[in-house]
């Protein structure tokens, strides 16, 4: 893959205006995603991964805001773009599905209706072969019975089966770059494989980019060529997905890697490994406000306490 | 549907007759019966043996538990007993004045939707302004109105000071006269709209499922239309409906301030000389209307919210 | 840092404000709210001698609102307490309880929101007559329904609790639990809605003193002066608005009061509305 990037990020910071570089959340993060290449974001919870992801699409929350650098999506400044232009880009070209499935439905609509909003918004339709769309769109993630489904509400619905209406929507106007912030963290074990198999499918099929952001390394080695970590709010490491594992450089990941359980460990007794605990390093924002960083500044002595929590 | 509203009016049936119980036992085991006070005008004595007859005229003689069987049997034939006053049927008195009060209730609770509900929205979307600031110092300056005071100021001003409106009376059901009582009525529950209104507005805004309909690429004024305002009024019918029904209740002051011919002013009437089973029709009806307005609630509330349905 | 609850201030400040009125009120004017009437000054303007004018009988307007701070105060305060006496007992024994006893104070409870409280109030007025006693009683009765469902429904989430259990284990008896350990748990929000409670307390009072069926004239009820008002408001304004300002101050100190304990005692709350 040679072309030029989808995705070029340049030293990007996102913080509080007024309020100092020093005090940035997210620090001179950079990295670049090529067409049709899936990219991962590793970190621990308030590392500044969703933060990154969301400033991609200016859907940053107040006071939040990007305050330098450069996003560069297919060699143009999506910083310089007007805001209708960036709502214009914003599910058509680049697209987004989130953690909680649960939430991120309207209760109120049908699931067909919000999927026929996409066509509604981006390519003109009317409500009504919106909707005939719609079908097509629940049929291509495998929803069973989706002449039927597009008049199911959210709540009738199991949350594999919302998170796959949800991945219907990100993909309906087959966007280039698919940002995926955690997209099974809240799901059942059992489905979470199901969903990213789903996506992997859909958009290696369709030629679109993924950004996916998890705090697990094993579902990022399963989809991505390759991966940054972030820690603190800094880009630590970006490397091939195989060359981390093999050869782990910054002892953040170092520490990640080893935390991570593994089968058949000879370690121990009957594969009761211990797992390596990752010593918590001072942060050194201590001004900055806590309900930013509070989580980032304390160390994660167990992985698995931290499975449930999320970005 | 048609299920669902049949079974929430029979819900209403127990309740209402433990009201009718409740008011029952409150007016029969005091002591100080109508006839006592019908002729305990303060200068003649009651001669016992016309007391005698008059309560037995009335049935007051009876055992307490054949007068409430005596009652109840009634109420299931929609009658609700005699005026002492004017020996008409209760159900004709109230009839005679229904009309007037549902005219004025309607009237006061469109007035505090029309003006409450847009009030508290654009109070929400834009929070922390001027407007916001004021509309909320109104709203609880509103709640602490006496509103008999308010119309007397109403009245006052408009009525005898500038003469544009005139100051009470029903004015044969002219328009111009229920300008101010309908006002006064209303703004109670204006305020409290205006209130649930912003705090709904606030809180949907927050919701995930609003970050999604803006990572759709939807503009700020159509994440409104189509996500907002819904969601929002099912949080505030709720409110309208609580409203609503207690509107009747409210209404006795007003309609007393400003000789409105409605079953409010008729309740104090017959209050003051003690007419019992006109009060106690009054209250029957005031308690029928609470039960109604929130039995259409559910039913709206349903219609709007396909949650609710379920269960 | 917590942000400066101006609610609190600003509603402890004017309920404070009508609490020293209504105790210093001898203090605070020269005349006698009910036998100082003088036909010569009747309907006399606010001036330097009348703050507030005069009424129809040529008594100090200003005098008046001052004493009926006093019943407004009394009537709202009591049977606010009298409702929350009702409400806690009834709410926190029947989910402790449970089985028919709560089913009948859940029915009662239901009955009590369908009746309009004022309209309820209006009918043990029209039973007991006119005064303040029936007041208390007529207003104590018919406004603890929400009081009620509150505690009913933290003592539901407070029982399965372990210092609940523990004390069962200790061996104290039911009534000893309920006080001892499950109404402390409960202050904060029963605190918000009885400060609310009195502004609606004060505002029924003023309704029904209104209508002829509270405080009987000559006493100073703000309601009843404001009934007396009613006729002269083409020649005395005055005495229909201080009354009602005075309605208004107490009812908005008391519902900022509750409004400011509720953000101080529940930040979630604060998050959601403000």
């Amino acid at each position: 893959m040679s072309d030029a990037p989808l995705l070029d990020l340049r030293n990007l910071h996102v913080g509080i205006p007024g309020r100092g570089a020093p005090l940035d959340i997210v620090r001179d993060v950079g990295f670049t995603i090529l067409p049709g290449e899936a990219f991962g974001l590793v970190g621990e919870s308030g590392s500044g991964k969703s933060l990154t992801a969301l400033s991609l699409i200016r859907l940053l929350k107040k006071p939040l805001a990007v305050s330098g650098g450069e996003i560069l999506f297919k060699g143009e400044d999506l910083r310089n773009l007007s805001d209708k232009a960036m709502r214009r880009l914003r599910g058509d070209r680049i697209a987004m599905i989130f953690q909680e499935p649960m939430t991120a439905l309207n209760p109120l609509k049908t699931v067909g209706r919000q999927i026929a909003e996409m066509f509604v918004l981006h390519r003109g339709m009317g409500w009504g072969e919106a909707q005939k769309r719609a079908v097509d769109a629940l049929a291509s993630v495998h929803v069973p019975a989706p002449e039927e489904r597009v008049r199911a509400y959210p709540f009738q619905m199991s949350g594999g089966m919302r998170q796959r209406v949800m991945i219907a929507i990100a993909l309906a106007c087959d966007p280039d770059l698919l940002i995926a912030d955690e997209p099974t963290t809240a799901l059942d074990v059992t489905v979470q494989d199901e969903v990213l198999k789903l996506i992997a499918e859909l958009c290696s099929a369709r030629g679109t980019a993924v950004l996916l952001i998890s705090h697990d390394l094993g579902v990022i080695a399963n989809m991505c060529q390759r991966v940054g970590v972030m820690y603190q709010g800094r880009l630590v490491e970006e490397r091939d997905t195989y060359d981390l594992f093999a050869d782990p450089r910054h002892p953040y990941t170092q520490g990640l890697l080893g935390a991570l359980p593994r089968l058949g460990s000879r370690h121990g007794e009957a594969g009761r490994q211990r797992l390596v605990d990752i010593d918590g390093m001072i942060a050194d924002r201590e001004s900055l406000s806590r309900e930013f960083c509070s989580e980032a500044r304390n160390p994660v002595r167990d992985p698995r306490q931290r499975a449930g929590g999320g970005a | 549907m048609l299920r669902f509203t049949i079974r929430r009016l029979l819900q209403v049936i127990p309740t209402l007759l433990a009201v009718a119980l409740l008011i029952f036992v409150i007016f029969s085991v005091v002591p100080g019966s109508f006839a006592s006070s019908l002729m305990a005008d303060g200068r003649t004595a009651a001669d016992p043996e016309m007391l005698a007859r008059l309560n037995e005229q009335f049935g007051l003689d009876k055992p307490l538990y054949l007068r409430f069987a005596d009652y109840i049997t009634g109420l299931a034939r929609f009658d609700l007993g005699t005026s002492f006053r004017t020996r008409e049927p209760v159900l004709d008195v109230i009839n005679a004045r229904l009309w007037a009060s549902l005219k004025l209730a309607v009237a006061a609770m469109a007035f505090a939707i029309v003006v409450g509900v847009p009030l508290g929205f654009i109070a929400a979307l834009r929070p922390g302004s001027l407007l916001d600031s004021v509309t909320m110092i109104g709203a609880v300056s509103g709640l602490s109105l006496p509103q008999f005071w308010l119309g007397l100021l109403l009245m006052y001003l408009f009525a005898l000071v500038l003469g544009w409106l005139p100051s009470f009376g029903y004015g044969g059901g002219s328009w111009r006269y229920l300008i101010l009582p309908a006002i006064t009525l209303g703004v109670t529950p204006l305020a409290l709209l205006a209130r649930t209104t912003r705090a709904g507005v606030l809180e949907i805004a927050n919701e995930d499922f609003i970050r999604t309909a803006r990572s759709k690429g939807m503009s700020e004024a159509r994440v409104v239309r189509w996500h907002l305002v819904r969601n929002v009024m099912v949080l505030v019918v709720t409110t309208i409906g609580l409203q609503f029904g207690s509107m009747m209740g409210q209404a006795v002051v007003i309609e007393k301030l400003f000789s409105w011919p409605g079953i409010g002013s008729l309740l104090v009437d017959s209050v003051s000389i003690r007419d019992t089973p006109v009060v106690q029709g009054t209250i029957l009806v005031i308690v029928v209307w609470f039960l109604l307005i929130n039995t259409l609630v559910d039913i709206v509330y349903a219609a709007i919210d396909p949650r609710i349905k379920q269960t | 840092m917590r942000r400066f609850n101006l609610n609190l201030w600003l509603g402890g400040g004017l309920v404070l404000l009508v609490c020293v009125g209504a105790v210093f009120a001898p203090l605070l004017t020269s005349f006698d709210p009910v036998f100082d009437a003088n036909l010569m000054y009747a309907e006399e303007p606010p001036d330097a001698q009348f703050w507030f004018g005069t009424d129809e009988q040529g008594r100090d307007v200003y005098t008046r609102v001052l004493y009926g701070a006093r019943i407004s105060l009394t009537v709202g305060i009591v049977s606010q307490i009298i409702n929350s006496v009702i409400g806690l007992s009834l709410g926190i024994s029947a989910a402790y309880w449970g089985g028919w006893w709560d089913d009948l104070v859940n029915g009662l409870t239901n009955t009590m929101l369908a009746v309009p409280s004022l309209i309820f109030a209006l009918a043990i007025m029209a039973i007991l007559g006119p005064g303040l006693p029936s007041l208390l009683i007529a207003l104590g009765l018919t406004n603890w329904s929400w009081t009620c469902r509150i505690a009913r429904s933290s003592t539901l989430s407070l029982k399965g609790q372990g210092y609940v259990l523990a004390a069962r284990t200790l061996g104290y008896g039911d009534i000893r639990i309920m006080a001892t350990q499950l109404l402390p748990n409960m202050v904060g929000p029963i605190l918000v809605i009885s400060t609310l409670g009195i502004g609606a307390a004060v505002l029924a009072e003023a309704a029904l003193s209104f209508l002829g069926l509270g405080i009987r004239p000559p006493f100073p009820s703000w309601g009843s002066m404001l009934t007396g008002a009613r006729e002269l408001i083409v020649i005395a304004p005055w005495a229909a608005v201080f009354p009602g300002l005075a309605i208004f101050v107490t009812v908005l100190g008391f519902n900022l009061l509750g409004d400011g304990l509720r953000d101080l005692l529940d930040p979630h709350m604060r998050s959601r509305t403000a």
